[in-house]
């Protein structure tokens, strides 16, 4: 059987707020913060979700290929965006993935991503595993300071695999360390201490224990162990008690990222996995009201794969974003005065929406089969002047298309959460054109001729229905690495 | 060709409201100021009046749906009436609908009044729209001003212009139309600016400052129109009449298709050089005398002199710094100050524009009256967007029949 892991990506926001401008703007009120003021957290944009960075994550780990093969997606988070509304669907749709699929949500637990990583190597057919969190917190917690936002995916299925799966094990309890209900808007949490010692300590290792012993391996078998904690020592604590190497222990990221919570798993694994070699053993576990392991064994072909950017392709695409009051107003942690400007309706009509997802979701136009010209939206007649022909377009997806920017302005009138609004006319180097937002660049560099490969991000957000719509958006292309 | 419209139609009266913030009025009370100098100015009666047109732009902010405010307010008895709505160029719609029912024989004398109540928004530009439409989805978040400011750089990227010299030109056609404006006791905008301080007011959308952009007003404006024939009946000796109208909306190409490289409006040529024909004006930079044209933002008036075919293309930066558009240039532009200090009540702007060059002509503007008796002048609208948007071009003129 040569089923295992076939691809893997990461997403982590451009965005970087140093943890220090938060501790300056926080101490006032809780001295005891100095002490985790190192280092810097990813941080989403205004229009960046779990939704939006899963999509990226994927795209990441797929690199535009054919995804026909992907017969269900499966999406962990805490934080989804959507109560009732599956999450994994609007990640299909964005992704253009066939309609025949299965999808399912999981979440709850701070191990769900390697949950639905377990689960989908109960299956047989390829599964694309996703996981996001872009956590909610409390201004001045702990929790607002280690934390990071960020995603990571994960291909399963058969064919040639970069990594075999050579063990799995879980266990369940009730230990609660911290909760959100549907009360509550944030995490309640006991005191670090008691974590460690009473469950992290003594609930992940007999299950790290199991993993190992069912592949009929030791603690010195494993050549990296991913292991997400803030908890001081955590992972080495573990480490040492089943006998792995203190240096097959992976950094959690958190100097540079945090911990991105549901996803952190899969996060460091996309991470392990682009330094590791053929024979490297991967053991990944993740806590939460008990732990999962799974043990993996790299192969041959990890030599001939690569993500688009990866873990360490994000983290060197950074922009420090030292405003603290910007990341709370991105998040809603502060009541902002936006305009009268910001209060249109931006009611969704559904049916408009269902009736229309090819262009808003999925970002495909038409192609005319009379004349070639690509368009968008795809429309009954076809654009070209010479042409006009008549239901002659086939669909085509603009989401991989590397357009050129042929006008643009930074617009400090129309209402954006982070102004200025900077868009223009993209000319879609392969044909077709659309005005679309430019984001993720410093309106300085925008330029006509300048390229720009696709996003999907959040449009608009509607706070009197608590709905948020999703597009495409342009972003200049030139960090793609050469020959990606 | 059709033979088209020219001089079959005269307009027997014309009237407008004050612009500004009419913070006190009603848009039915516009609606009556404009109607009411109109009717002097033609000497007739409502019950004369055959037809009426009603264009606005945003008509949920004040009078809604319908041309049964139009009627209704100006007490106009069981007549045909008609709300028109073409963004901008509404206010030239709706004349063009009088006109042609004029010209139709359907109707003697016609009536078309443009108004807008834009300063009830809460907020300096244009009203939002309501709910929103499918564009609403995949749209950016554009403004007016963010789409219009596109303009300029494709226009630097096309023709190497100097981004500094093109703001220069910009800033000189804010500067000409705020000192027409100081004239105009009718414009939102009486006072005088500097060069510098247009250069150096706040960012708008890059590159359009604040002075780079017209602001909207409440007002109407009114015309009333008939037979050239009727018109002398009725006593009146100098007429102007209609030498052109032309309405060019997009195909969708410049939005959708890879052929339009953003520095220019390709509705405004094709209306001009309809409107041209339909005028017998061969040589435009020789046979205009004014024009009034949609100069929402500089950007839009600096091309559209390029769009009118009134200065060669890559030409209207040197030929506004040279003054050939000053009040006291070869061809003024906006010399009663345009929609920059007249103001734009969008309804009734493509009114307002014909107004000014009918008071011209009949030489009765005032302290802003162009001295050299001008016969011809035109009037241009853009509705929407540069990149997906239409156009009206009215050409009035001395009636020589």
């Amino acid at each position: 059987m040569n089923f295992g892991i076939l691809a893997y990506g990461a997403y982590l926001p451009r965005r970087r707020l140093p943890r220090r401008s938060m501790i300056e703007a926080n101490a006032w009120f809780d001295s005891s913060l100095r002490g985790l003021g190192k280092g810097e957290r990813t941080m989403c944009g205004w229009d960046e979700d779990p939704i939006t960075m899963a999509v990226d994550a994927a795209r990441d780990a797929l690199k535009g290929s054919d995804a026909s093969a992907i017969k269900s997606v499966l999406f962990a988070s805490t934080t989804f965006p959507f109560l009732d509304r599956l999450n994994s669907g609007v990640v299909a749709a964005a992704l253009n993935l066939s309609e025949d699929i299965a999808a399912a949500d999981l979440g709850a637990c701070q191990r769900a991503a390697t949950s639905a990583l377990a689960q989908a190597f109960n299956g047989t057919g390829t599964t694309l595993v996703v996981s996001a969190e872009q956590r909610k917190t409390k201004a001045a917690s702990p929790l607002e300071l280690t934390s990071g936002d960020g995603a990571a995916a994960i291909l399963v299925g058969e064919g040639n695999p970069i990594a075999k799966l050579l063990a799995k094990s879980s266990g369940t309890q009730d230990f609660v360390d911290h909760y959100r209900t549907i009360e509550s808007e944030y995490d309640y949490r006991w005191e670090d201490r008691w974590v460690r010692d009473e469950g992290f300590l003594k609930l992940i290792t007999p299950v790290v224990a199991r993993c190992l012993k069912s592949a009929g391996l030791t603690g010195a078998d494993v050549t990296h162990f991913c292991l997400p904690t803030t908890l001081a020592k955590g992972a080495d604590a573990i480490a040492k008690k089943v006998g792995i190497a203190p240096e097959a222990v992976r950094d959690n990221l958190q100097l540079v990222c945090g911990d991105t919570g549901t996803a952190h798993p899969l996060v460091m694994l996309a991470d392990v996995l682009a330094v590791a070699k053929p024979g490297d053993r991967i053991l990944v576990a993740a806590f939460g009201q008990g732990a999962d392991a799974l043990l993996f064994e790299v192969t041959e072909a990890i030599k001939d794969f690569a993500p688009v950017r990866g873990v360490q392709g994000h983290l060197a695409r950074r922009k420090e974003e030292p405003n603290y009051i910007k990341f709370l107003a991105f998040r809603d942690g502060i009541d902002l005065e936006r305009g009268i400007r910001s209060e249109q309706d931006k009611q969704t009509p559904l049916a408009m929406m269902w009736r229309n997802r090819a262009a808003y979701t999925s970002m495909v136009g038409g192609k005319c089969t009379k004349c070639g010209t690509p368009q968008y939206p795809s429309s009954r007649i076809c654009v070209n002047p010479e042409c006009t022909a008549v239901d002659s377009q086939e669909p085509y997806s603009f989401a991989d298309k590397i357009g050129r920017i042929n006008s643009y302005t930074a617009d400090l009138l129309a209402y954006s959460p982070e102004p200025p609004s900077c868009y223009g006319m993209i000319e879609f180097k392969e044909g077709g054109r659309w005005m679309m937002d430019m984001i993720d660049m410093e309106p300085a560099d925008l330029a006509v001729g300048l390229e720009m490969r696709m996003v999907f991000r959040i449009r608009d957000t509607d706070p009197q229905r608590g709905f948020r719509r999703y597009h495409w958006k342009a972003t200049p292309a030139a960090d793609i690495k050469k020959g990606a | 060709m059709a033979k088209g419209i020219k001089d079959k139609v005269a307009i027997l009266g014309m009237g407008c409201t004050r612009f500004g913030e009419r913070f006190d009025m009603e848009a039915q009370d516009l609606m009556v100021e404009a109607y009411l100098e109109a009717m002097t100015d033609a000497g007739i009666e409502a019950k004369q009046i055959d037809a009426a047109w009603l264009a606005t732009g945003s008509p949920e902010f004040h009078l809604g749906n319908s041309a049964l405010a139009l009627t209704s307010t100006l007490r106009l008895p069981y007549i045909p009436t008609t709300r028109v709505e073409n963004f901008c160029a509404s206010g030239t719609e709706a004349f063009r609908g009088a006109v042609y029912a004029v010209a139709s024989g359907a109707a003697d004398i016609a009536i078309a009044l443009g108004v807008e109540k834009c300063k009830d928004a809460g907020f300096g530009g244009l009203p939002p729209v309501g709910r929103p439409m499918n564009s609403k989805f995949i749209w950016p978040s554009v403004s007016a001003p963010g789409s219009f400011a596109q303009l300029a750089t494709a226009y630097t990227s096309k023709f190497g212009t100097d981004p500094k010299d093109l703001k220069r030109a910009m800033a000189h056609i804010s500067v000409k139309s705020h000192d027409n404006g100081s004239r105009n006791p009718k414009a939102h905008l009486r006072t005088k600016l500097t060069i510098d301080a247009v250069l150096n007011a706040p960012m708008i959308a890059d590159p359009l400052g604040l002075f780079d952009c017209c602001g909207v007003s409440d007002g109407a404006a009114c015309a009333i129109v008939t037979t050239p024939e009727i018109a002398r009946s009725l006593g009146k000796k100098d007429l102007v009449s209609v030498k052109a109208l032309q309405l060019a909306g997009s195909n969708g190409s410049e939005a959708q298709f890879n052929a339009w490289d953003g520095s220019y409006f390709g509705t405004t040529k094709a209306a001009a050089k309809r409107a041209y024909a339909e005028a017998g004006i061969t040589d435009p930079r020789k046979e205009l005398d004014l024009i009034e044209v949609h100069d929402c933002f500089s950007i839009t008036e600096l091309v559209t002199m390029e769009d009118l075919f009134i200065s060669a293309e890559g030409t209207a930066v040197k030929d506004i710094l040279d003054g050939f558009y000053d009040a006291d240039g070869t061809i003024p532009c906006q010399i009663d100050g345009g929609l920059k200090c007249f103001g734009h009540p969008v309804g009734a702007s493509g009114i307002r524009m014909i107004y000014e060059n009918y008071l011209q002509i009949l030489g009765r503007a005032g302290d802003r009256q162009r001295q050299d008796n001008p016969r011809i002048g035109l009037g241009h609208n853009v509705g929407g967007y540069p990149h997906q948007g239409i156009c009206a071009i009215s050409i009035v003129g001395a009636y020589e029949g």
